[in-house]
């Protein structure tokens, strides 16, 4: 019997350094940059298209939240080896600090957004603090049990507006700001992450996931290291936060809610985790999904649990990473 | 009190649960010098390591100090950030990255941006360009295609390698390296063995810990004896291997 | 008084709670977040049983709801858990995930509204000590410290029960002595969830089955077991009697609110003080030096 094995060839000219790529010429250009072009002219023009459906440009936000937070989640579980399973306390905190900022102290909105955004992330970080120094485990435990911990605590002392929540924040201007807002938000996360973790700093934070005994006999505090990704990871699920309090104008409860922590998670192990594109592609086809399931109610999270467990077991590369693959190199069968 | 030496301990005991893997340990040693620590399976070497780098706390009552400064229970980064760095046996390279980029690492560390690291690379920005630069002196052909793999693909000689070039990056002033023949061929030994003579003339104390005794006594100072967590013989290589205690530990008793 | 008995049955709630997670984590390694989705499960099974198929005597629903419950934690293990051994994150993320699909599932199954409930075995109550105590409370009392030293002598004295210590201790060695560890994982996942069912039978009678004590019970057993140490099982013991007796006293002079609020200051301060936990093993944080 003749037997045969795949091969596989890439298709561009990759240097040895993998990161200088030749160009030679404009099909070349095109080959490197389209997909890339593709994505920030695709997002960029949905709004328009979407102009006569409301509701989806609704739902639009919401996923580039998704996408936000999908980001943070896989920074800090792909690159710092930390799983967040409480993508909803980033979220929480930033919105009710946003509220808090707007409603209580009476500062506008494009002050206030920021503003949260950053004590939001540095509030999560000195939270997250005592787990650090400790194995992935209690991370993910501490990060499970924070958001309920928060709901319980805010509906005992029935502070920030108790069960109700805290209403009247402002709205945006109009629609326009609403949506560039975070679709160049999450454009601009996107490619700086990714800039981000192939700079120097983004070797030493995947240093320590891989080995961080050796981080530590390099002279290097590993503990501040972890703090910083969890810092930066917390921008943004606190910037999502306060823009989805601005976008609802109401900060309660539910911003705790387990779609915020589950869904990005989802978003990241189908869109191929460690790629930080997957996670806002992954978000891309979760989101509008959810959305024509609601019908369903909580179904919806058994489908996506489903799915997340499957991708796990049995295709844990994710889709980015296997559509990469097929652009960048083609297969053949040879003989042996 | 202890100025004159780069590096002295004093009385480093350890247990864990009942078992004693230190008793008492101490010695000291001079800057420059190479120190070997010898001694058979499980007799505490690579736990008194463990305890002089900061990452295990050793038992109350221990100290080191590092040029006459008390760095007992110091946490390890702190430690390494003085200069004191180490290999690990067991060869963990940043295994997701090409081999040099896992320099960048310790080139990126505090104490290379102080005091410029190995070749000033922590200094001047281009870390990439030094990292390559300390592979080729350390044995990686400049011109193959090693020093760009993915460090975990790597052969156990130049993982091996890549461990002291990590170390080296930091410009530290002492290595301990913990057993790195172990696993090599003959002739990898032979490749590695000058490149210690190197480390030797640039002025980096080693404190080497081996089972391989005829490799370590060609370049080794002075040599201690571990046998189950106990400090049996100190002094030049041929005396240390002539001691009755140390036979006994590596052979057995004679009067069976 | 009332502290003092109220806080020991208390305690012995959390433990029994715990007992479970903390088995699968220490044989497994595997922190099994669906842990309180098992305990719901076994809960919903047995009134299931009882109300809606022929209508099975208690003793029957209760034995049957355990079996399910345990063969679905072994069956968990068997075709999804052993595939991703090893890799920690896909583990915590996998296990969570069923979870959850268990939970939502069963809310949206119609697992919803307060119309669930398991009678208590033996109702009403006695006077011990001059403290009002209804006899459910006994039982569980009682049946916990049972459950206890069966899992003593179990894993002192049985055969597969020391294989399971083995396995906990130093796989490789064990597996060296012909264990087999997925064999043994599988057992730990089977018994871990049926402690979790058995639980859920002694716990339930006391309040209705609502799928947010799934949540709950996750919550109190990885208090309970981070505190006590993961994995050990003395300090997950001596960590349940320490938030059992603070959450008796909160509810005493402050309010039953709070008692969430205890555990997570509990995780919080032994994270501080103390990150291996009471009586975890430092070998933990330290390994692979």
């Amino acid at each position: 019997m003749e037997q045969t094995r795949k091969e596989r060839i890439d298709r561009g000219l990759k240097v040895r350094t993998g990161g200088i790529y030749a160009i030679s010429s404009g099909r070349e250009i095109m080959y490197l940059v389209g997909p890339r072009l593709l994505l920030i002219v695709g997002i960029l023009l949905v709004p328009l298209f979407l102009e006569f459906a409301p509701y989806w440009k609704r739902v639009v936000n919401i996923m580039c939240v998704y996408a936000l937070l999908a980001l943070s989640f896989d920074f800090l579980a792909n690159y710092v080896g930390l799983v967040c399973l409480g993508g909803a306390f980033f979220v929480g905190v930033g919105g009710y600090l946003s509220a808090i900022f707007n409603v209580y102290l009476s500062i506008p909105m494009y002050l206030s957004i920021p503003l949260a955004t950053v004590t939001g992330a540095a509030l999560c970080t000195v939270l997250l603090l005592p787990c650090l120094p400790l194995r992935g485990v209690y991370f993910a435990i501490v990060t499970l049990m924070y958001p309920l911990l928060f709901t319980r605590v805010i509906e005992a002392l029935d502070v920030l507006g108790g069960t109700n929540g805290i209403t009247g924040l402002d709205g945006f201007p109009n629609q326009y700001v609403e949506q560039y807002a975070i679709i160049v938000v999450m454009l601009l996360s996107l490619f700086a992450m990714r800039r981000f973790v192939s700079q120097d700093i983004g070797l030493v934070i995947r240093g320590v996931k891989d080995n961080d005994q050796a981080v530590r006999a390099s002279g290097i505090n590993v503990t501040s290291i972890k703090a910083l990704s969890v810092f930066i990871a917390a921008l943004m699920g606190c910037f999502g936060g306060a823009y989805i309090a601005h976008l609802y104008m109401w900060a309660g409860i539910s911003l705790f809610a387990l779609d915020f922590s589950i869904i990005p998670i989802a978003s990241v192990v189908i869109g191929g985790g460690g790629t930080l594109v997957g996670a806002v592609i992954g978000s891309f086809i979760l989101v509008p999904l959810s959305e024509s399931l609601r019908f369903f109610g909580t179904l919806r999270i058994v489908i996506y649990c489903a799915a997340l467990t499957g991708f796990i077991v049995f295709k844990s590369e994710g889709l980015m990473v296997y559509l990469q693959r097929k652009y960048h190199q083609f297969e053949r069968w040879v003989k042996v | 009190m202890s100025e004159d030496y780069i590096l002295s301990v004093k009385g480093i005991s350890k247990s864990f649960g009942g078992l004693k893997a230190l008793v008492d340990v101490g010695f000291d040693i001079h800057a420059g010098e190479v120190y070997g620590i010898i001694g058979p399976n499980g007799s505490g070497k690579t736990t008194l390591i463990n305890c002089i780098t900061g990452f295990i706390k050793p038992d109350a009552g221990g100290q080191v100090f590092f040029k006459g400064k008390e760095i007992t229970g110091w946490p390890p980064h702190k430690i390494a950030d003085m200069g004191i760095t180490r290999t690990f046996q067991i060869m963990r390279p940043y295994h997701s990255l090409p081999a040099f980029k896992n320099l960048i690492i310790p080139l990126w560390s505090p104490r290379a941006k102080t005091t410029g690291g190995w070749r000033g690379g922590g200094k001047h920005g281009d870390r990439d360009t030094v990292a390559v630069d300390i592979l080729e002196e350390i044995g990686f052909e400049r011109d193959s295609r090693v020093p760009y793999k993915i460090a975990s693909t790597l052969p156990t000689g130049y993982q091996k390698r890549l461990e002291l070039a990590r170390c080296m990056a930091m410009r530290p002033e002492i290595i301990f390296c913990d057993e790195v023949f172990s696993g090599l061929s003959m002739s990898e030994i032979a490749g590695m063995l000058p490149l210690l003579e190197k480390l030797k003339m640039e002025g980096i104390t080693l404190i080497m810990v081996e089972h391989r005794l005829r490799e370590l006594f060609r370049v080794a100072d002075r040599v201690m004896a571990l046998n189950f967590g106990e400090k049996i013989a100190e002094g030049l290589s041929h005396e240390v291997i002539e001691d009755k205690r140390v036979k006994e530990a590596y052979l057995g008793s004679e009067k069976v | 008084m009332e502290i003092l008995v109220y806080g020991i049955i208390n305690s012995i709630i959390l433990s029994l709670i715990a007992l479970g997670f903390t088995l699968v984590y220490s044989i497994a390694r595997v922190p099994n977040f669906a842990h309180g989705a098992l305990y719901i499960t076994t809960g919903y099974t047995a009134w299931l049983c009882m109300n809606k198929l022929v209508g099975f005597p208690y003793p029957l629903a209760i034995v049957l709801s355990i079996g399910i419950t345990a063969a679905i934690g072994a069956l968990i293990y068997r075709f999804i858990l052993i595939r991703i051994r090893g890799m920690e994150i896909s583990e915590i993320i996998a296990t969570y995930a069923i979870g959850l699909a268990i939970l939502e599932g069963l809310r949206w199954g119609g697992l919803r509204g307060m119309t669930f409930t398991l009678p208590p075995f033996v109702p009403g109550s006695m006077d011990i000590l001059g403290v009002n105590i209804d006899y459910q409370r006994l039982i569980i009392g009682g049946a916990g410290i049972l459950i206890f030293l069966l899992l003593y002598l179990f894993t002192h004295f049985n055969r597969v029960g020391l294989a399971l210590r083995g396995i906990a201790q130093d796989e490789r060695a064990a597996m060296m002595l012909g264990i087999d560890s997925d064999m043994t994982a599988i057992a730990s996942l089977a018994i871990g969830s049926g402690l979790a069912g058995f639980a859920a039978i002694l716990l339930l009678p006391l309040g209705n089955i609502i799928v947010e004590a799934g949540y709950n019970v996750l919550i109190f057993a990885v208090a309970v077991c981070v505190i006590g140490g993961l994995g050990s099982w003395g300090g997950t013991i001596l960590a349940s009697f320490i938030i059992g007796f603070a959450q008796i006293l909160t509810e005493r002079f402050l309010s039953s609110h709070y008692t969430m609020v205890v555990a997570l200051l509990a995780i919080v301060i032994t994270l501080l003080v103390k990150p291996s936990g009471i009586f975890g093993k430092q070998k933990e944080l330290e390994e692979r030096v």
